[in-house]
């Protein structure tokens, strides 16, 4: 069908539809980075087509605990969290800065080459888009901008999908980043599958997005199709696991001597899962190496973790030497440090930091434990 | 590893010397020599087993003492002196404390030489039992009742953990002392290096017990890239937290003996692992 730029902004699709706009995004040169199988879970992959999307597939989390199982649907996006979200593509965990080599009397600086990949990411949870914005806030704020991560978010296509059922460690509605994508995408989708149908609601998000959905078969959808799709979202909003957006921040700095900090540092194994896995942590360390013959030096930068020794190192010794410390670190700096440096909580509810900390700490009941809500 | 402020017994040895290691020029190779304790030989082994780089190797060192490769032995004093090997007899102590003296910079390679070795499962059995089943003549076996880590006896400036260790650390050690820079050898988790590789974690996804999060990086976390538990042959990280981790192998069914056992291998003897071992026994 025909649409005409800025009239209709949603749209019905089969799923034939959405391998249409697979094909589109190939044909104008996209990655297409999406869900699919692999090592017993559900891992962001480059895809070719809709057949590579763990289609009638769920997963099953609780703390330190996370197994795949069959849906008894063909849902192609029925599942949750996967393990790691998407800031690899975006934010690569080892990356080479720059290269010297001795010349002559001289040193010739290497510049990497600007990222050219053209990313387009199938799949992208409410909670994850705004993982992203929060990252791009980081990562292209003027004081310290990063060019090659603007290069590929500046090309980016975002499929954004709207979660239809909520996995055992979300707490997104809570943080007001889901279960409902609200902006930041180009295309979003609802996925409705029951025993008569199985189709898409899409939400069109930007000119991208319509121009990419334009030649694609697609329908208008009736109200009632709609209503079901926003019905599905709705239902996602009911969750176990909560955090209190307004309080928490005030409350948690206000507890640094909680007892509780001592108590969670028993368990916490300062491996820096947590920080890993999370969406929006953004710590890196820089490394410099020489060749053995030392004409040629290459500077690296890699993932950091504020639970590594090394991270609170300074001239003159460490500042934050016990587990304790780096929890507090990372908890009071995520969730209240963060809301005063750039605006907004750093956590988006994803549940990752609980699904993949080998000793499952939960990060709600932590912050509940030392706020006293 | 742990980097060691220089210890008094070197500031002896090296005083009146007219160069020293940091700023070496490029004429001056560093004579380097390779020693061997209670061993299997692989880590030494992986020095041979850098082919790419073994030119680039003999090209940047003089390897003047290195019995397992050539039978060149020049004597020392050695500006780099790398050990394999736990010490396990009274002449390993003689001869450590020799090695020491001979050495600017001493490197210990491996889980024998950093922890005392699988061979330190001896440590919680009495030696002369095993003397008496083993040999015909008891009374010639001249050793120590426990099989000790290098840096028991003598200062040890750089160690690199591992069983077997990472050839990539040991060339990364050498290319640092010789463009007079820090040798980057992270000594956090394996979990991390996990997470930077895309591994999904055997632990939380498959419920298979894993040593990583205790355990130090350096080996590109090989078990777990394929599907395996970490085994923990970098020995304990920068701050490990074993007691956590055991409660959680608990949960996941392990017996009090396996924990025992999880922990009792390679590094059996590192402080670390070694009382949690012996927690789980008691």
């Amino acid at each position: 069908m025909v649409l005409q730029s800025g009239t209709k902004r949603i749209l019905k699709l089969t799923p034939d539809g959405l391998e249409q706009i697979l094909d589109v995004l190939h044909k104008i040169g996209f990655e297409t980075i999406g869900p699919t199988l692999g090592n017993d879970a559900i891992v962001y992959e480059t895809i070719g087509s809709i057949d590579d999307l763990p289609q009638g597939w769920t997963d099953k989390q609780e703390p330190a605990a996370y197994r795949i199982i069959k849906r008894n649907d063909q849902a192609y996006f029925g599942f949750n969290a996967a393990p790691q979200s998407w800031k690899r593509f975006l934010y690569p965990p080892d990356r080479t800065l720059f290269r010297i080599r001795r010349k002559g009397k001289g040193l010739e600086f290497m510049e990497q080459e600007e990222n050219t990949a053209e990313l387009a990411l199938i799949g992208v949870r409410p909670c994850e888009l705004e993982a992203i914005t929060i990252q791009e806030r980081v990562f292209t704020s003027s004081e310290q901008r990063d060019d090659s991560y603007l290069a590929v978010r500046k090309k980016l296509f975002i499929i954004a999908v709207n979660c239809t059922s909520s996995g055992g460690n979300c707490f997104c509605a809570s943080m007001n980043t889901g279960p409902h994508a609200k902006e930041n995408f180009d295309l979003a989708l609802t996925e409705v599958v029951n025993a008569n149908e199985h189709f898409f609601i899409v939400e069109i998000g930007s000119e991208t997005g319509l121009s990419v959905i334009h030649d694609v078969e697609s329908a208008e959808p009736t109200e009632d199709e709609v209503e079901t799709a926003a019905g599905l979202v709705r239902q996602a909003e009911s969750q176990i696991r909560k955090l209190d957006l307004d309080t928490t921040p005030k409350l948690l700095s206000a507890n640094l001597e909680h007892p509780e900090w001592d108590e969670v540092s028993k368990r916490c194994l300062a491996c820096g899962n947590c920080t890993m896995v999370c969406p929006t942590c953004f710590c890196s360390t820089v490394e410099d190496t020489t060749d053995l013959s030392g004409k040629l030096a290459e500077r690296r930068r890699r993932w950091d973790s504020c639970f590594t020794l090394d991270f609170a190192k300074v001239a003159g010794g460490n500042f934050r030497t016990s587990p304790r410390s780096r929890y507090r670190q990372w908890l009071t700096h995520k969730l209240s440090s963060w809301v005063d440096q750039f605006g907004k909580s750093g956590c988006v509810g994803c549940g990752r930091c609980i699904t993949w900390c080998p000793v499952g700490i939960d990060i709600t009941a932590e912050v509940q434990k030392i706020t006293g809500t | 590893m742990v980097l060691f402020s220089r210890c008094p017994m070197c500031n002896i040895f090296w005083k009146g010397r007219n160069y020293k290691l940091a700023g070496m020029t490029k004429a001056k190779r560093p004579k380097v020599a390779v020693f061997k304790f209670a061993s299997c030989d692989g880590c030494q082994l992986s020095i041979l087993d850098a082919e790419d780089e073994l030119l680039d190797i003999a090209g940047a060192i003089d390897i003047a003492f290195f019995p397992e490769a050539t039978r060149r032995m020049l004597r020392g004093p050695y500006d780099i002196g790398i050990v394999e090997g736990s010490i396990t007899t009274p002449h390993d102590v003689e001869r450590i404390r020799d090695v020491r003296k001979s050495c600017a910079t001493l490197i210990t390679i491996g889980a024998c030489a950093t922890a005392g070795g699988i061979q330190a499962l001896r440590n919680w059995k009495d030696i002369k039992n095993f003397v008496h089943i083993v040999y015909t003549s008891p009374e010639y076996i001249s050793t120590l009742d426990r099989s000790m880590p290098v840096g028991s006896f003598v200062h040890v400036d750089y160690e690199l953990r591992g069983c077997s260790i990472n050839k990539y650390q040991l060339i990364e050690t050498i290319s640092g002392l010789l463009n007079n820079r820090r040798p980057n050898v992270p000594t956090h988790s394996v979990c991390i290096t996990c997470k930077m590789n895309n591994n999904v974690c055997v632990m939380v996804a498959h419920g298979t017990p894993c040593l990583g999060p205790v355990t130090q990086t350096g080996c590109g976390a090989i078990c777990p890239s394929y599907n395996r538990g970490c085994y923990g042959c970098y020995g304990p990280m920068e701050s490990p937290n074993p007691s956590s981790l055991s409660e959680r192998f608990n949960q996941l069914g392990e017996t009090r003996h396996d924990i025992v056992l999880a922990f009792r291998s390679f590094n059996a003897y590192a402080e670390a692992f070694r009382r949690e071992s012996d927690n789980y026994e008691k």
